[in-house]
């Protein structure tokens, strides 16, 4: 029987199935880190249990890092105890930590793939929900909860029901200035933040398979903004020379083994989704989000909705609300909107591909002098990296500022916060009222429409500067 | 609270999930939205939560509900609060199996029903049965059906949890293991 990709990752993973009730699902990796695992560590002691399968287990300190001085104990008393029981629970449990001051450290989505851990067939989960990112490589990745992390702690297995499936096909040759960001803003704006909930998504087509490994992981990255479980794309070449010569990745014999099974993970031609959309490519512009929740996004040249012509009262008061909190008008361009903050960071946007086209657009610039710009590379690997390349000189030229890595200004958790009531152009995933500091608001973009906006200060066409 | 897509960062902000324990989390409940300047002596007098007369354990919400973070703190925050169901036309996944594993029931209803029960008075009440899977306006006795899978509804009911079920199958799962190898 025709099977798609997710299926045939899914079937191979199931322990067993419950009658009327979820399958017993498998699972192969495990991320963890500092927030979202105290919790199930301490409910799996007062079981009296032990991590079933440590070494499937990865942990890494990302959410509750500060990225100055990582080299100095952490200021905040709340987050210091919550890294430093990571520390203790991985130690007590035999599990591998790439905590603060380790070379691999990252954020967890960022490391995973860079290190080879990630690989294609996989089930992996990690209690954060941009875990849809390591579907990048055809692997059933999702986010769940922290009772969710006991279960696999416990047992290698969550119990899940089979979600339905739907297939977005891109087709076509992305314009000038459009990159992996702008293509899924584009299609949540177009779904609508919840218009993919209860599914798991493949992304298909031409421009998909043109794309990077970086610009694949971005786009799986946001499935989960659009209420899917997870993003998938089937794994090919680009997907196994990323892969190969990696810390973790396969080598010799086992390689080879690795690619051939690697190689028949793919939606076979007659396999039926619960739902496919379609999307030309040409049609997408640099993208930007006006509102308080990812699906509120427009073309950087386009109009905020004029609220009062939209028929349905739940939709027309989501946005009225969002503009309110956002200090926008209904109708207008956002084009030339001054803004105080430009961060370029987050599991969506901070390897080592976003920080070059970044580094390209403002060789030889400098940022305005009204905006504040951070940089912060998604794991140590990325800095290393940035530094061998020598675009750590051009940020400074510019007048960024280089941080050390971790989630940073992408959550309000952490040290670094936007202010109340003044504007930031993220590259990071959710514009959610208070989401980087309560009272900030964010306009989610691509790392080139953040840098644009770096150098003149306002919301700019990154193609002006092109 | 007649309003679509709230969403965990709402629920409870990222603040404030620097605890190592499950408890206490009801206390920054939709902190943000409860408070102006993050400041218990300044309660917002037109948010919900802030008005005495409403004080059940049923939450009711717009479509949505629970998007964004995989935070279970979110569970947790709403539970702590002190309530036991929450009634929306539509659940954020991730959301709705934290709720679950909680004992915090999630209910999807009818948008049709839901706009009903926005439209009642502060001072009805309704009546929810896991057993009968209804949910009930006392006044004019009008009654919903929801949807659950017979698992999680012998979960929730006997006390039962997923990670017993799973270390019951440790035998399972290693023959399983060694079947993939």
């Amino acid at each position: 029987m025709a099977k798609t990709l997710f299926e045939k990752i899914w079937d191979k993973h199931v322990v067993k199935q419950i009658e009327d009730g979820p399958s017993i699902l498998y699972i192969d990796k495990h991320f963890i880190h500092e927030v979202t695992s105290p919790q199930a560590f301490k409910g799996l002691e007062k079981r009296g249990l032990s991590v079933f399968r440590p070494q499937q287990v990865v942990a890494t300190a990302d959410h509750n890092v500060p990225t100055l001085n990582q080299h100095l104990p952490i200021k905040d008393e709340l987050s210091r105890i919550q890294v430093q029981q990571l520390i203790e629970n991985c130690k007590k449990h035999q599990i591998e930590l790439y905590g603060l001051g380790h070379p691999f450290q990252g954020i967890v989505h960022v490391i995973g793939p860079e290190l080879g851990i990630t690989q294609p067939g996989m089930t992996i989960v990690c209690g954060d929900s941009h875990t849809s990112t390591h579907g990048a490589f055809g692997a059933i990745a999702f986010g769940i909860g922290t009772s969710e992390v006991e279960m696999v702690f416990a047992s290698q297995c969550l119990m899940q029901t089979k979600p339905k499936l739907m297939r977005i096909n891109i087709e076509g040759e992305l314009n000038k200035g459009v990159v992996a960001k702008d293509i899924i803003l584009y299609i949540i704006a177009q779904i609508s933040a919840s218009g993919a909930t209860g599914y798991f998504v493949e992304y298909a087509g031409s421009a998909i398979r043109a794309l990077s490994m970086e610009a694949r992981m971005t786009i799986c990255n946001m499935s989960i903004e659009m209420g899917a479980r997870g993003g998938m794309i089937a794994p090919d070449e680009t997907t196994f020379q990323y892969i190969k010569g990696r810390q973790f990745a396969p080598s010799g014999e086992s390689w080879n083994q690795k690619v051939q099974e690697w190689s028949v993970l793919y939606s076979d031609a007659d396999a039926v989704f619960d739902q496919e959309i379609h999307i030309d490519a040409t049609a997408i512009q640099p993208m930007i989000t006006y509102g308080t929740n990812p699906g509120l996004g427009i073309a950087i040249n386009g109009f905020i909705p004029v609220a009062e012509s939209i028929p349905d009262e739940g939709e027309r008061h989501t946005i009225e609300k969002a503009l309110k909190y956002m200090g926008l008008e209904s109708g207008k361009s956002l084009l030339g909107l001054p803004v105080q903050h430009i961060f370029i960071g987050s599991c969506t946007n901070s390897r080592i591909e976003d920080l070059r086209q970044v580094a390209l657009l403002v060789k030889g610039r400098k940022k305005n002098e009204h905006v504040q710009v951070m940089i912060v590379p998604g794991s140590q690997q990325v800095s290393k990296q940035v530094q061998a390349e020598g675009l750590d000189k051009i940020f400074q030229e510019a007048g960024f500022e280089i941080r050390q890595a971790g989630c940073s200004a992408c959550l309000g958790m952490n040290e670094d916060k936007i202010p109340a009531g003044e504007y930031c152009i993220s590259t990071s995933n959710r514009n959610f009222e208070g989401r980087q500091g309560a009272g900030a608001r964010t306009l989610l973009a691509s790392p080139l429409t953040a840098a644009a906006a770096a150098i003149t200060g306002v919301v700019t066409d990154v193609r002006e500067l092109m | 609270m007649p309003i679509e897509n709230i969403d965990t960062d709402q629920i409870i902000p990222a603040r404030f999930l620097k605890a190592t324990t499950r408890d206490g989390f009801g206390k920054n409940l939709f902190r943000d939205w409860r408070y102006s300047n993050d400041d218990e002596s300044q309660p917002k007098v037109d948010f919900v939560l802030n008005h005495k007369i409403y004080s059940g354990e049923i939450l009711v919400a717009g479509k949505n509900f629970g998007c964004g973070s995989s935070r279970e703190h979110a569970a947790w925050a709403i539970k702590d609060y002190g309530f036991k169901v929450v009634i929306s036309s539509f659940f954020a996944d991730i959301f709705k199996n934290n709720a679950l594993n909680n004992g915090l029931l999630p209910i999807t209803v009818s948008d049709a029903f839901l706009q009903q029960l926005f439209q009642l008075s502060p001072a009805d009440t309704l009546t929810v049965s896991l057993e009968a899977q209804t949910v009930c306006i006392d006044k004019s006795g009008q009654k919903e059906s929801f949807e659950i899978n017979s698992y999680k509804k012998t979960c929730l009911l006997k006390g039962y949890d997923d990670i017993d079920y799973l270390i019951n199958m440790r035998t399972s799962i290693e023959q399983f293991e060694q079947q993939i190898a």
